[in-house]
């Protein structure tokens, strides 16, 4: 299988500290990695600096995504490379329909593949269809993007984007935060169903649960900064028996 | 000489020829208002109510008047209209300081309903002016004492009792000059108990030569009338806009104010609400958006004399570069002013470091028995709202076009003619593109 995603010795910064200390990872075309670990230990850091977050500064290293060097690109570019991160805390735009928010995303999509902008009608049984796959109400629609939803909803939102936007490497940033068990099971469908043979995602979570729905082919625990220790999907298991103090320990 | 005296010698100069074309009531009117603007000159900056707005700076450049009458409202409909697609109007114009309407447009009026010059109105059906002209505005500072003091005529819309306009009445003011020039413009609404009318009054300029427009609007509103009132600025840097307002409503009647400024130069309006009887309601929403050095200034004043009331105000401003914006909104609940519901909201966007806004929200309270609210807010456009939209794959610029707009938005909401709505929401889209920075002719038809 080819490499869609390669990071090698990665270092950031934010307000000068240092988060990331060398980060080694290889996503092929296909796969689900999980990214586990305590608080504090990278895990959001690691989602930002891949989208281009302009807090983080990269000050070693280097990310190859489609064969092409990630830190060049805009984070706009990154996203119409197929590059898709479902927020941890989804940031909420007064004013801005859902539907005048993904028209904008997805015909600057279009524009950088050099497609003509979608048509109105086309483009509202996307959004229909897309809807329909996450279970997310009609009415929230018409609001503005995150506007007065419940966690929950929230975070459908960020799936049916997700739908609507077909990227080839989604990052789930603790999407199961602040979720109930069927809110959960909702959204994990919904990211179930999106999944194709050529498209990967990065899971990060704290917890097992999500993992439960969401089947990880490979697991990494990233701790201070590092990834220090990756294994087949056995290691969720241990880690809900054992915790992390023993990988605390280790390190 | 300071410009003050420039203007006393103008008028005592030239006073016979002001008179000349005008109307008695116009003339005595002027009298008082003379004496008033000698006694006081210009505001200065230490004055309370004109801090941030250096007003007698403008008033320096050695403009042109048209005192002899000599331009009239040439030919102005051939090449200049300001269609609003979809919106049915009947369409006056102001070419400076001249007012026209073509015979087939008044016809469209229901009848009694008059519109026309003040020295016409004034001949035909003298008892309108001479019950309301200026009895609002006599009260008002030296900026519109100098109105009546040099103004020679204005419009008169008088909309008799029970009688409702179904078109939108539109006048469109435009300024045509070789030379740099002052005009008095002054507008004069009478509605009568049970009456509706709505009116546009979009302000142009197509010169590049320095202008100084002072307008002064009164408008009286009956028991039980409604008025809904449209202003659109869109001229350009070269121009200074003085706007003064005042509006008196009676018991159960309605007013609706939105004031755009979508492009201009220099702007200070003033407007003044007195809810002057029982249950009457009155909502002003203001939009201002600047760039490059432009100064904008609102200062409102709503006045619940009355119980009953309810007063709803929001101002909006979008400063960019080094624009400048002033608000001072003032609400006064008066003793007798029980039972008022009055809320105040101002919000306002710097989006660089150099733009400055001066807000200051104000709230005076006399009654016991009332609601009131007031808040202003300044801030900048939300980073992590753009960073979001940007991991969507909206560019930056798209980013952030798309928030002001969202952030214009709601003021444009609250305007209730659907056809202005929908234009309003594209021109000031356009206006964030950078796509009306020429302003030759209106682009409200474009």
């Amino acid at each position: 299988m080819e490499n869609l995603l390669e990071i090698k010795n990665l270092h950031a910064t934010i307000d000068g500290k240092e988060i990331l200390k060398g980060i080694n990872l290889t996503v092929k075309a296909g796969e689900v990695h999980a990214i586990m670990g305590p608080n504090g230990s990278g895990k959001s850091t690691l989602s930002n600096v891949l989208v281009g977050h302009p807090a983080y500064t990269v000050t070693e290293g280097e990310i190859i995504y489609k064969g092409k060097n990630l830190l060049e690109l805009s984070p706009e570019d990154r996203s119409h490379e197929g590059l898709f991160l479902s927020f941890q805390y989804p940031v909420e735009i007064p004013g801005v329909s859902i539907t005048n928010f993904m028209r904008a995303a997805i015909n600057a999509k279009r524009e950088y593949l050099g497609q003509e902008p979608m048509n109105a009608t086309e483009f509202l049984k996307m959004m229909r269809e897309k809807r329909a796959m996450v279970n997310l109400d009609s009415k929230l629609a018409n609001r503005s993007v995150n506007e007065g939803f419940s966690g929950g909803e929230k975070k459908r939102n960020e799936i049916f984007q997700m739908a609507m936007l077909e990227p080839t490497l989604s990052i789930l940033d603790e999407t199961d935060s602040g979720l109930d068990i069927d809110a959960l099971r909702i959204v994990a469908e919904g990211v179930n169903k999106l999944k194709r043979e050529d498209t990967s995602s990065l899971v990060i979570t704290h917890y097992q649960r999500l993992l439960d729905y969401i089947k990880p082919d490979i697991v990494h625990i990233l701790y201070n900064g590092k990834i220090v220790k990756t294994a087949g999907p056995e290691l969720v298991m241990e880690l809900e028996e054992r915790g992390y103090d023993w990988i605390k320990n280790e390190n | 000489m300071e410009c003050v005296q420039e203007y006393i010698n103008l008028f005592e100069s030239n006073k016979a020829l002001i008179d000349k074309p005008c109307t008695q009531k116009l003339n005595e009117e002027r009298e008082k208002a003379f004496v008033r603007f000698r006694a006081e000159g210009f505001p200065k900056l230490k004055d309370e109510n004109w801090l941030h707005t250096n007003v007698a700076k403008k008033f320096e450049t050695d403009y042109g008047m048209d005192l002899g009458r000599k331009a009239g409202a040439n030919s102005v409909k051939g090449s200049f209209t300001c269609d609003v697609p979809n919106l049915k109007t009947v369409r006056g114009y102001i070419v400076n300081d001249c007012f026209t309407i073509a015979g087939e447009d008044r016809n469209k009026l229901p009848k009694g309903v008059l519109i026309g010059k003040i020295n016409e109105i004034a001949e035909s059906n003298p008892e309108i002016i001479d019950s309301f002209y200026n009895q609002l505005a006599s009260k008002g500072d030296s900026i519109v004492q100098f109105n009546t003091s040099f103004v020679q005529d204005g419009i008169i819309l008088y909309v008799p009792k029970n009688t409702v306009i179904d078109e939108t009445i539109q006048i469109v003011a435009q300024l045509q000059t070789n030379v740099d020039i002052l005009t008095n413009r002054r507008l004069l609404v009478v509605m009568e108990e049970n009456s509706h009318a709505s009116l546009l009054l979009c302000d142009h300029s197509s010169t590049d030569k320095k202008s100084l427009s002072i307008e002064v609007t009164e408008i009286f509103i009956g028991r039980g009338a409604s008025l809904d009132l449209y202003e659109l600025e869109e001229t350009t840097e070269s121009n200074t806009r003085l706007g003064n307002l005042f509006v008196n409503q009676k018991h159960d009647s309605r007013f609706n104010h939105c004031n755009i400024t979508l492009t201009n130069g220099f702007t200070r309006n003033y407007i003044e609400v007195v809810l002057d009887g029982e249950g009457a309601d009155t909502n002003i929403n203001g939009l201002a958006i600047g760039d490059k050095k432009q100064h904008i200034d609102n200062r409102t004043l709503v006045e619940h004399k009355k119980g009953h009331c309810t007063s709803n105000e929001l101002y909006k401003y979008i400063l960019d570069e080094e624009s400048i914006g002033v608000f001072a909104g003032k609400m006064l609940i008066c003793t007798d002013a029980q039972q008022t519901v009055s809320q105040q909201t101002n919000r306002n966007l710097c989006l660089t470091s150099c733009a400055r806004m001066y807000a200051q929200p104000q709230l005076e309270i006399y009654a016991d028995d009332v609601k009131c609210s007031h808040g202003s807010t300044v801030g900048q456009l939300d980073e992590n709202a753009l960073f979001y939209m940007q991991q969507r794959g909206i560019p930056a610029d798209e980013a952030r076009h798309l928030l002001m707009y969202a952030f214009a938005g709601e003021v444009i909401d609250n305007i209730k003619l659907e056809a202005l709505r929908e234009r309003l929401h594209i021109l000031v889209e356009k206006r964030f593109r950078g796509e009306l920075n020429h302003c030759k002719g209106c682009n409200l038809c474009k």
